[in-house]
């Protein structure tokens, strides 16, 4: 153990002997399984779910081809029912919410707060362990002999009792998430006491990086949501196993129930996705725009309000069940289009007369806005009930779903080229980066567009098989090779990691960026700093490297020489 | 602190509202209950901290002329590296697998728990050293 000695000032000594002895601990497989450097389970976090996006990914390839004719027969209708429920989980359960609040925030949170580790970091190793072992848990049930879970992501009862789902499939899937939830709440946990607690003196929350104020609100809605589903799977399991009734009409129990309790962590879910990304995009494009985060306090405001609308949109996934209040969800959900119209609004203004510098990272993160943007106005169209009794369960919702978390991987992507130099040392190659881009994008948009198309003619959601109709074969033809070029792109990203692997070092701040986790060496060092700068504005790493171009507080900068 | 405080006060507040609009519009129980739980999560630990930040001087994190040398000085034990969260993540492991492979996984399951909280109690005891 380390005391750590911290904040030695950047013009005082540099090196502090006492605070930062080099760190002399157990070496190879041991000292990657007793690590409790937030680097290096931010590291593992970010391997683990990129490995689990290429897993996820395979089995949407699978799907897609599958879906290519009208009676596909690459897979028989119980595989494919296993096929869209692990696509699902996997997605969600095991890439995009580790990857959004445990890999990337992990690594660069207490960094860009000047902290030498998170507060808890036991607490965040166990965090990984048991994201991972939840991982192997729902992987496990391909092999059992019913096959993994079928009842698709969202878990509905009665079709997830005992009876419509036996086997130990649908047992692993329960287990994975408890396994995988308790992780995400001792992430929340470790995120917001970090935050609250190790900022290093002048580093006042108003002076946070856009990432870092989002992952903590991120942090607060994990400690809203995480725990709600954690219990209702509890009632599940116990319903499938000791006999309760808690879903079950037969025994006076109420099947809604659980979509009620799965979609109020489900919905805020979407936000814990999405907020670290809409961080991450923020940062990005204020760095390669060479301009400070245009609205600071907008952008925090809206962060806030997002989190807070989202714990009261739940039940517009309900709208069909016609138990719901309609006027009170449907009001809730139009609202958040408000504060992400503010996002909108401030990333558009951040590049607003900038030196925009296209590379991978800020074609990736502009590749996120127009996605995200498509993704959201769809979602607004759904908040409305009529439109919503339309749709519901047609490609329509899939279309708009996934045009919302294609655009969060565009986000964590550009994350990856934008912080992946901090975390090994090295640059990625732009060339190969820009082909996996437009590879990805086009890719995307021809993924989801013919899905809109289809949804509203009415194609269902969870079809092997569909009608034959030359239209309806060729928008899914056109939907699959979306899919395809998005498979290419992520396969040029693998290609990439192997041929920029210790090819182009990237010294402290390849990017001239401002926020604190650019002023110490890439990768940093044990306990993150030797030395600090004087923080005055939330880019204290740009006002010591720029001394005659301070950024003031709240975007109010000091811009002459800029134009 | 006092920001800190505010913030979750605000959710809190929110929440109140909330939950003050959709119990009487719905008379809907397990979503209320929920929002309202939503609201002492905002105001329990809100609360805690605005007691708190009354009682004491604006740490210089919270200060805009906060400079470093107040922050200097032993900021916290950090432990270097220690093998109880892995044991403890396999324990639970095991836990959850005994949900579908037997019960008899709970031995192996509680055992390495046991041994996690045990060791991990005496590794801070000895202030981390191994």
């Amino acid at each position: 153990m380390t005391d750590v000695l911290e904040h030695a000032a950047a013009e005082g000594h540099s090196h502090d002997e006492h605070g930062h002895d080099e760190h002399h601990g157990p070496s190879g497989l041991l000292k990657w399984l007793t690590t409790t450097d937030h680097k290096v389970i931010g590291m593992s976090y970010t391997i683990t779910s990129v490995i689990m996006l290429v897993v996820g990914g395979a089995f949407a390839e699978l799907i897609r081809i599958q879906l290519m004719s009208p009676n596909g027969t690459l897979v028989n209708y119980a595989q494919y029912n296993e096929l869209f429920t692990m696509h699902g989980s996997v997605m969600i359960y095991l890439f995009a919410g580790p990857f959004a609040f445990g890999a990337l925030a992990n690594f660069v949170v207490p960094i860009q707060i000047g902290a030498p580790d998170m507060a808890f970091p036991r607490l965040n190793a166990l965090s990984y362990w048991l994201y991972l072992s939840g991982s192997i848990t729902m992987l496990l049930g391909f092999f059992t002999a019913g096959g993994a879970a079928n009842f698709g992501w969202v878990g509905y009862a009665p079709l997830s009792n005992a009876a419509n789902s036996p086997g130990a499939g649908a047992d692993l899937w329960i287990g994975a998430l408890l396994l995988t939830g308790f992780s995400a709440i001792f992430t929340g946990v470790n995120l917001v006491a970090t935050i609250f607690y190790l900022r290093a003196p002048g580093m006042t929350l108003f002076r946070m990086p856009i990432f870092t104020w989002n992952l903590l609100v991120t942090g607060i809605l994990i400690l809203l949501a995480f725990p709600v589903l954690t219990a209702g799977l509890i009632m599940l399991f116990a319903d499938r196993h000791f006999g309760t009734h808690i879903y079950e009409v037969a025994g006076g129990g109420v099947p809604v129930l659980w979509q009620n309790i799965f979609w109020f962590w489900g919905h805020p879910e979407v936000y814990i996705l999405a907020l670290p990304f809409f961080g991450m995009t923020t940062e990005i494009i204020s760095v390669f725009s060479k301009k400070p985060v245009f609205g600071y306090k907008g952008m925090v405001f809206a962060t806030l309000t997002i989190a807070a609308l989202s714990l009261g949109v739940w039940a517009h996934h309900l709208f069909t069940t016609g138990t719901v209040l309609l006027p009170f969800f449907s009001i809730m959900s139009l609202l958040i289009a408000v504060p992400t119209g503010i996002k909108m609004f401030n990333w558009i203004g951040t590049m607003w007369q900038g030196e925009i510098w296209f590379s991978t990272a800020m074609l990736m993160a502009l590749g996120f806005v127009i996605t995200f943007l498509i993704g959201g106005l769809t979602g607004i169209y759904l908040a409305s009930p009529p439109l919503d009794f339309f749709a519901h369960d047609t490609y329509f919702v899939v279309a708009h779903f996934h045009s919302v978390v294609m655009a969060l991987v565009f986000a964590g992507l550009g994350g990856l080229y934008y912080w992946g130099p901090k975390m090994t040392g090295y640059l990625l190659d732009e060339r190969i980066g820009k082909s996996q881009f437009w590879l990805t994008f086009i890719g995307a948009q021809l993924l989801t567009f013919p899905m809109y198309i289809l949804g509203l003619k009415g194609m269902p959601r969870r079809m092997a098989n569909y009608p034959h109709d030359p239209q309806w074969k060729f928008m899914n033809d056109l939907s699959s090779v979306g899919a395809f070029l998005i498979g290419i792109g992520t396969l040029l990203f693998v290609v990439n990691i192997v041929y920029s692997w210790k090819r182009y070092p990237a010294g402290d701040n390849p990017w001239d960026a401002g926020t604190l986790e650019w002023f110490t060496s890439s990768p940093p060092p044990h306990h993150n700093f030797y030395r600090l700068p004087q923080i005055r504005s939330e880019r204290p790493t740009w006002d010591y490297n720029h001394p005659d171009k301070k950024a003031l507080a709240h975007g109010h900068a000091a811009s002459e020489g800029n134009h | 602190m006092k920001l800190e405080a505010r913030i979750l006060l605000l959710l809190g507040l929110f929440f109140g509202v909330m939950v003050a609009v959709y119990w009487p519009w719905s008379h809907e129980t397990g979503g209320s209950i929920m929002i309202f739980a939503g609201m002492l999560l905002g105001f329990l630990p809100g609360g805690y901290y605005w007691w708190w930040s009354r009682r004491m001087a604006p740490r210089p994190e919270d200060r805009d002329d906060g400079s470093l040398e107040e922050g200097a000085g032993v900021i916290g034990s950090f432990p270097g590296s220690s093998i109880f969260p892995f044991t403890l993540g396999m324990g639970a492991f095991c836990c959850v697998l005994a949900m579908v492979f037997g019960i008899w996984m709970l031995i192996p399951g509680v055992g390495l728990i046991f041994w996690a909280l045990t060791g991990a109690t005496a590794e801070s005891r000895r202030s981390g050293e191994h």
